[in-house]
């Protein structure tokens, strides 16, 4: 992304010629909506707005505004915080860039604060007041259960970053996160393959994801692998006691744990998997719910040695990851870790931008068809594509959780997989 | 094979009794554990709601900042004495008391004491105040959880037999309990202070009049449950996650232990802890997670109805 570099600079200088008086001028002029248009002379060179804005979206000559629609607030803030930033970077990196059709991006942001019905509420205040020409948001199924028909009665375009369980599909939702089939069969082929993996136990927290996936999982082990699964669990939200469970897979002795659990009982699960003796080096377990993220608060001492099946890891080794990893440490400290959803997240803005300029239109009906195909080579995780379902094609990958809580690359699929989120069998 | 290989069915059949047996072990630890972590949680509450009958609804905020305590004093200690690193935790959960118990006389002072006579209104300001907590606790330290490095000796397992492992981490925490058991129950019912406390209980007016200065009472007594908490919280750190929002992991358990025990008496409280901790690990054992935690509580709400007033309570006068 040299491209990128070499235009920050070039704002740098621009910026740099102005004198401190000049500057001070500047800014108490700042009132006069005239000299808003010379402080931005970038944009404002694209096509005339009323042929790229015939539905009466906020699009100006210059500007088009969209939604960031996350938790900031509740419980939910722990995962929506990565989101947030990703997306934010995506727009000011589109923005130095000369913004889309010629339009810089404004964003106004809403908090959906851990509550569904508010997430509701934001959406048809970005959708109906601030005429939004696409959302970036939220993160749990829920959240996103909450604001669909938002999105479908006001047509709206919303760009979900979430792996999620499938069974679902819009013409206003493009789901940048893998669907259940993507995260879950590569994944369990490859623990077959590799581990020689004959039973498995299969816990979750009590929710439509994890139980959508397993069972998803249990036909896959079932019908295809021809093993078994020998338990399969869920815990309450938040659940922070598991040595019962832990014992009984001591009992069973499954080849692999397969877990799905969230939020702080995440924390909590393997923290006592460590204490109970239970060595991951020995015992084979794969997740498909902790990215670095999670691991900040698991501590990669307690979960070294796991698997996890993901679409992207920050440590993979590409040019189109290097540069985002640095551009996002550059943005929000050298500290933050990126995960999956993260890197979906900062997806989202580049597909629509990229569909925006497809269609040569900001309308959503155009938007929403010229989705399909759509491709965005410069994907942290590799080369992405839009399917006619609106999910994305992306490799399936296996990474090894490290001391340090990064993920080492163990499997990659060798070829994009195709999402389908209305899996013939599996339900 | 079997037909259906559910998990009831697989706690029986191939099982030589030496697995049975180490299990059955290790499942009476799991439950004792269970058990130590809810007295842990509960006495701090139980001292504030019981002494005082202020229903402390930010106790989980208390817990969590007990949490971050000890998560700045691992940072400090790994940067800045990393030859003590292995005795960090005592000095942690010193601190955690010092600053849990500061912020519970802090906010008796500023918030608690001007409310004694509207106990509902107690409950919404408490509750107010959690959520100031969680937000400033989000604003301080990130909406992220973050993750407490604990030294080498307190992670994995005790081998007692070839197939018999305790958790370190577990027997860490029933020793705590115990230990904090003794000197609350000390502090309650055999130090002057003590006197105070249970004098003002009971009766307020009276306890007064024979020169017990009633609001210090009140002042310390709130100190005494947060602290507490702060440990509680502190010693969390290593069976649980540290985030702004985490107090609420625990906070609905602590609650039902202490209203299940009557609220009024410790031993309430400790029996009632057993009795929830045991009937949950041993249903969780057969059945499965969910199902244990809607069991558990169904069997509470229905010894709640047939006795109202919890498992013990203590005669007072009216």
């Amino acid at each position: 992304m040299g491209w990128l570099m070499s235009d920050n600079e070039r704002d740098k200088t621009s910026g740099g010629l102005e004198s401190p008086f000049r500057r001070k001028l500047l800014m108490g002029m700042a009132a006069l909506p005239a000299m808003s248009l010379l402080s931005s002379p970038v944009f404002g060179a694209g096509p005339a707005t009323a042929a790229v804005n015939t539905t009466g979206l906020a699009v100006t000559d210059t500007e088009v505004t969209v939604g960031i629609l996350h938790s900031v607030t509740g419980t939910m803030a722990i995962s929506e915080t990565g989101s947030v930033q990703a997306e934010k970077l995506a727009i000011e990196q589109i923005n130095a860039m000369g913004g889309v059709l010629g339009r810089k991006i404004k964003f106004i942001q809403e908090d959906g604060a851990s509550d569904w019905p508010t997430f509701a509420e934001k959406a048809k205040k970005l959708l109906v007041n601030d005429k939004c020409a696409s959302v970036m948001g939220c993160w749990t199924s829920a959240s996103r259960k909450a604001v669909l028909p938002v999105f479908e009665q006001y047509n709206g375009m919303l760009y979900y970053p979430t792996f999620y369980e499938g069974l679902e599909q819009s013409k206003n939702v493009i789901y940048t996160g893998q669907e259940a089939t993507q995260q879950i069969i590569a994944g369990l082929d490859w623990v077959a393959k590799e581990k020689g993996a004959k039973s498995f136990y299969l816990l979750g927290s009590d929710y439509i994801w994890p139980r959508t996936s397993n069972k998803i999982a249990r036909k896959h082990i079932e019908n295809h692998l021809k093993t078994k699964v020998v338990g399969e669990e869920y815990f309450p939200l938040g659940h922070t006691q598991f040595n019962s469970v832990i014992n009984k897979i001591k009992l069973t002795k499954p080849d692999v744990i397969y877990a799905i659990i969230v939020g702080g009982s995440n924390v909590a699960f393997y923290k006592q998997l460590k204490a109970a003796g239970i060595d991951l080096s020995k015992q084979t377990l794969l997740t498909i719910s902790v990215t670095e993220d999670e691991i900040d608060g698991i501590g990669g001492e307690n979960i070294a040695g796991a698997f996890a099946c993901m679409k992207y890891f920050q440590s993979l080794d590409n040019a189109n990851n290097k540069a985002f990893v640095a551009a996002f440490k550059k943005m929000w400290g050298e500290k933050t870790v990126i995960g999956d959803v993260t890197q979906a997240a900062y997806l989202g803005p580049w597909l629509w931008k990229a569909t925006v300029e497809k269609a040569n239109s900001f309308d959503i009906d155009k938007v929403a068809a010229a989705s399909a195909g759509v491709e965005f080579k410069g994907a942290p995780e590799g080369y992405v594509r839009v399917h006619e379902n609106h999910h994305l094609w992306s490799k399936t990958r296996v990474g090894k959780a490290k001391l340090d809580g990064q993920y080492e690359l163990i499997f990659e699929a060798a070829e994009l997989v195709e999402p389908d989120p209305f899996p013939k069998g599996y339900q | 094979m079997r037909d259906s290989p559910g998990t009831e069915q697989l706690m029986f059949g191939d099982y030589s009794i030496g697995d049975l047996s180490s299990i059955f072990v290790m499942q009476g630890f799991a439950g004792l554990i269970l058990f130590s972590v809810f007295v842990l949680m509960a006495l701090g509450l139980a001292i504030i709601f019981g002494q005082m009958g202020v229903i402390n609804m930010a106790h989980g905020e208390f817990m969590i900042l007990g949490a971050y305590v000890t998560w700045m004093t691992s940072g400090f200690f790994q940067n800045n004495l990393p030859s003590l690193f292995n005795i960090y935790f005592f000095v942690a959960m010193a601190l955690a008391f010092v600053a849990a118990a500061s912020l519970g006389i802090l906010v008796e002072w500023a918030l608690i004491r001007r409310l004694y006579k509207r106990p509902l209104d107690t409950l919404l300001a408490t509750w107010g105040l959690s959520l100031i907590l969680q937000q400033t606790y989000r604003s301080v330290f990130g909406a992220r959880e973050v993750g407490v490095e604990l030294p080498q000796w307190m992670l994995g397992s005790k081998q007692v037999t070839d197939t018999i492992e305790i958790p370190i981490n577990g027997m860490f925490v029933m020793c705590l309990t115990v230990l904090i058991t003794l000197v609350v129950s000390y502090v309650l019912y055999w130090s002057p202070f003590g006197k105070q406390v249970r004098a003002v209980m009971q009766n307020r007016i009276m306890a007064g009049a024979v020169g017990i200065n009633t609001e210090r009472v009140d002042r310390y007594t709130f100190g005494l449950g947060c602290g507490i908490a702060g440990i509680a919280g502190s010693a969390f750190t290593m069976i649980g996650s540290t985030g702004p929002t985490a107090g609420q992991l625990y906070i609905v358990d602590t609650f039902l232990v202490v209203v299940f025990g009557g609220a009024t008496s410790l031993l309430g409280t400790i029996a009632s802890a057993f009795t929830i901790s045991q009937a949950q690990s041993t249903l969780e054992f057969f059945l499965s997670g969910s199902m244990a935690k809607v069991l558990t509580l169904l069997a509470i709400v229905g010894i709640l109805m047939l006795r109202p007033q919890g498992l013990f309570a203590l005669k007072v006068r009216k």
